[in-house]
């Protein structure tokens, strides 16, 4: 964590925890919940995906403390995340390609 | 020779050696899986049927392990706050509690999977196992991995407390960035192969 942390200031995150603590509990609630209503592929892959990419920025962004990292790591993980786009992409193109044969 | 950088950060990056290094080995975990989610939309989008993962799977244990992965990441995070209130003895506790969690989370997998077994559907059973055995299967030797890490922390490495605490919280608040991975990592996981 990049930045100094005082008592007070670490008691502050600790609340900040059980606050996001409660907030991914409740949204693998609504996760599950949506999936009994067995909604058609895409409106169900979309909420999927949606709620677990909020889920996984809560446990990035507090836990993983990437609200207050240094620029080199989002330097990282940018990069990163510009080759995980492209992996995603690649079966995507490869169906699309397939479509068109 | 003093190694430098492991407490104090560079003037460059602002960071000290444990802290790229951890992320800069999150970056090539986030391609591994990425390989597989990859291989995962290849295998869905090109197959003529795909069973929905709520037909095959136990929802509720699979939610009961979502609990059990996000419970483990606080307690993993409060760890590493024990250790900067300089609590000593709630970050054992702390610690103690992620890696029972984790063994938790194994249990409940380890009971998923021979249900699996009793009812003859292996990796060779469909596409669809095949690639819900390889991403769990990967997923659980992560959470193996951090328990034997954080074990070493909990009990031996933890001696490094006396000597050099500021470092051993160093060391802390890297075994939980690899731990919180593990719980992102579960948290995609989940919803793909249980609820889609």
């Amino acid at each position: 964590m990049s930045e100094a942390h005082s008592v007070e200031a670490v008691r502050l995150q600790v609340r900040r925890y059980y606050a996001v603590f409660a907030g991914l509990l409740g949204l693998t609630i609504v996760t599950v919940t949506i999936s009994y209503f067995h909604l058609s592929a895409v409106p169900a892959i979309i909420a999927a995906l949606f709620v677990a990419s909020i889920k996984g920025s809560l446990v990035a962004s507090y836990f993983m403390h990437l609200i207050s990292e240094r620029k080199f790591i989002y330097f990282v993980l940018i990069l990163t995340a510009v080759f995980f786009l492209a992996l995603m992409l690649l079966p995507v193109m490869h169906h699309a390609d397939r479509g068109a044969v | 020779m003093q190694v430098p950088y492991t407490v104090e950060a560079r003037s460059d990056t602002g960071l000290f050696n444990a802290k790229l290094g951890i992320w800069l080995f999150l970056s090539s975990e986030v391609m591994l899986f990425g390989a597989l989610f990859s291989s995962y939309i290849l295998l869905r989008v090109g197959a003529d049927t795909w069973p929905h993962g709520y037909e095959h799977l136990n929802i509720p244990l699979g939610t009961l392990n979502t609990a059990v992965l996000i419970t483990s990441s606080v307690t993993m995070v409060m760890a590493w706050a024990s250790l900067m209130l300089k609590d000593f003895v709630k970050y054992r506790r702390y610690l103690g509690a992620t890696i029972l969690l984790a063994i938790v989370f194994l249990v409940i997998k380890g009971f998923e999977y021979s249900a699996k077994f009793e009812h003859g559907l292996y990796p060779s059973t469909s596409t669809y196992f095949a690639i819900y055995f390889t991403l769990t299967g990967l997923h659980a030797l992560h959470i193996i991995g951090g328990i034997v890490v954080n074990a070493y922390f909990w009990g031996p490495g933890s001696k490094m407390w006396k000597t050099d605490p500021e470092r051993f919280t160093h060391r802390i608040e890297i075994a939980g960035l690899y731990w919180h991975f593990v719980d992102i990592v579960w948290i995609f996981l989940f919803p793909i192969l249980y609820l889609l």
